[in-house]
Formats: structure tokens, C-alpha cells, sequence
């Protein structure tokens, strides 16, 4: 009897260990740069070439950081969530177009509407790096004192927004 | 003179295809021990994602610039954590990834030696009645 339930008991341990790693995402890597500044950029904007922007003129704000381009569909997946979640108002989005093209980039957000406060355009990935970016679309949020307090990978679900970022960019924006 | 000056620019050229076959050796060596993270089981060397060129293009730039491996080691894992190694390092988050192996081997050898010994102790002894019963059956 004993032994049955010894038996029983790592079977079900086992079961329980699998299941787990099963719903794990293993594309998702947590990244280091959660609760460090994020990275300094100075890059052109993708509507003005000649005017440039950094990520100190946030300092002071609660912000949201989207990388996207247009030749990833996952981004035009999300754009709609992006695009609702920039209408409330609630933070502001700052767009970083990722080794993409004015030419395609420009009518891309033509098509599928601005969400963005404004958008820097980083032609040839550099900032990316900086930012860990692997698999756009991500996004990250950044509080007040430019620190990374969240990123997510992938498209942005209407459930992400809500359940994760909304909470916490409101926690943010009334603390200190 | 015209020789001559023709003998030091093949120089020069020979010593940076030189530098460059070196340079290029470095990069390799190092992208065999970094992870893709488009493609998670390819190494950096190994991947065609457009990421993994950028990241090669980076270490490269980075060890012609004068940095060590393990400078360019340290600038990826700030930005991608200790994933993009191939070869984690051992602490508190990776103990169970580097001891598991050896815990599974001590439980499997746990189980086997008692196994073992259980199977080596004598058979019970039978009972007196017990054993009249068996002489009786093999009558």
C-alpha cells in the first residue's frame, strides 16, 4: 500500500512538473534590465529626420516604450491594443521603429494609425541592442525616474494591458 | 622607388587581412558560446536571424575596438541576461539547472542500492506449521 502511494505520489509530482514547464513560455527571457535606467538614446524622429529625441526629455514621467516595425506582423497585430490603450490617455506611448525604412515605416503608420507620442527611429538596431530587444513587438514600461519597471514580448493582448500594465502604470504615476 | 613603395602597401595590406583573419577567428570563437535568442538552440555563429548578424557585427566592432571577450561577454548578458550563454554560470538561480543532474544520479542510486538490499536478505524463515504444510504439498 505504501508503495502505491509512493508511486502514485511521483507520478503525480512528475505530471504536476511537466504541466508546468509545458505552459512556460520558453521564448520569453526574463530580462536583466528590469528595475535598471533604461538605456540612453538620442535618435531622429521617424516624421522629422532632422529633429532628435532622448529618452531624458521623459524623465519626470511615466512612460511606455513600444518597439515595432513594419515588417513584423505580430505589430500589426497588436497595433489595435496599442492604438485603444493609447486613446485612455492614461500614459504616454513612445513608438521605437526597429531596423525598419522611412519608406515603409512612414505609410505603415498612415495605414494603421499614430498611437505614438512620437516616434525614434532606429535604423539600424543599435538601440535595440541596448534595450535587449530580440523579438519585436515589446514594450516596456519606465517610471518617473527613467528606471525599467516592466516588458513584455510579443504582441500586447487587451489582457496584458489591463491586468499588468494599466495597474501598474497607475501604481507608478501616484507614487512619488 | 616605385617598387619599393608598391613591396610596403602589399605590407600593409598582409598584415590587415592579417588582423582581419584573426579578428574573424575571435568573433566565431566567442559567438560558439553565446545563444541566438530569435532562434533559441542555435549559437550566434550559427543562426542566419538577422539579430544574430547584428550581435556578430557588435562583437566585432567591440573586439576591434580593443574590448576583451569578456568585456563583450559582460555588455550581452547586461542586455539579454545569462541566457544568451551557452555556458551559464553556476549561482543561486542556475543551482538547481547545474546540480539537478547529480541529484537525479544520487536518487536513482538510492533507490538501486535499496533495491538491492532488500533483495539480499534471506528469505523468512517458514514456521513449524508453515513447514508441515509444505512437506505435505510436496508428498
Amino acid at each position: 500500500m505504501k508503495k502505491l502511494y509512493w508511486t502514485l505520489g511521483s507520478f503525480i509530482g512528475l505530471v504536476a512538473l511537466l504541466a508546468v514547464g509545458l505552459r512556460l513560455n520558453p521564448s520569453e527571457v526574463p530580462s536583466p534590465l528590469i528595475g535598471k535606467r533604461a538605456p540612453a538614446f538620442d535618435l531622429p524622429l521617424l516624421t522629422a529626420p532632422g529633429q532628435r529625441f532622448s529618452e531624458k526629455t521623459m524623465l519626470g514621467k511615466v512612460w511606455v516604450l513600444n518597439v515595432w516595425a513594419s515588417w513584423c506582423p505580430p505589430c500589426l497585430a497588436e497595433h489595435p491594443v496599442v492604438s485603444q490603450f493609447a486613446r485612455s490617455g492614461l500614459v504616454p506611448i513612445v513608438g521605437l521603429n526597429y531596423k525598419d525604412t522611412r519608406e515603409d515605416a512612414l505609410p505603415w503608420l498612415n495605414r494603421n494609425g499614430n498611437p505614438f507620442q512620437v516616434v525614434v527611429f532606429d535604423a539600424d538596431g543599435r538601440i535595440g541592442i541596448d534595450y535587449g530587444v530580440y523579438g519585436v513587438p515589446e514594450t516596456y514600461v519606465i517610471d518617473r525616474g527613467g528606471v525599467i519597471r516592466y516588458k513584455h514580448i510579443g504582441p500586447l493582448t487587451a489582457d496584458v494591458v489591463q491586468t499588468k500594465i494599466e495597474p501598474l502604470v497607475k501604481e507608478l504615476s501616484r507614487g512619488g | 622607388m616605385a617598387a619599393r613603395l608598391l613591396l610596403a602597401l602589399l605590407l600593409v595590406c598582409a598584415a590587415a587581412r592579417a588582423d582581419d583573419a584573426d579578428l574573424d577567428r575571435r568573433v566565431m570563437n566567442l559567438s560558439h558560446e553565446l545563444r541566438c535568442l530569435v532562434c533559441q538552440n542555435q549559437t550566434l555563429a550559427d543562426s542566419t536571424a538577422p539579430l544574430a548578424a547584428d550581435l556578430r557585427g557588435e562583437i566585432r566592432e567591440q573586439l576591434a575596438a580593443g574590448k576583451s571577450e569578456h568585456e563583450v561577454v559582460e555588455f550581452l548578458v547586461a542586455r539579454y541576461g545569462d541566457f544568451v550563454l551557452y555556458n551559464p554560470p553556476f549561482k543561486a538561480s542556475t543551482a538547481l539547472l547545474w546540480a539537478g543532474p547529480f541529484l537525479f544520479v544520487a536518487f536513482g542510486a538510492f533507490l538501486l542500492v535499496r533495491f538491492v538490499r532488500r533483495r539480499r536478505t534471506a528469505p523468512p524463515e517458514l514456521s513449524p506449521d508453515e513447514r508441515s504444510r509444505a512437506a505435505k504439498l510436496l508428498e
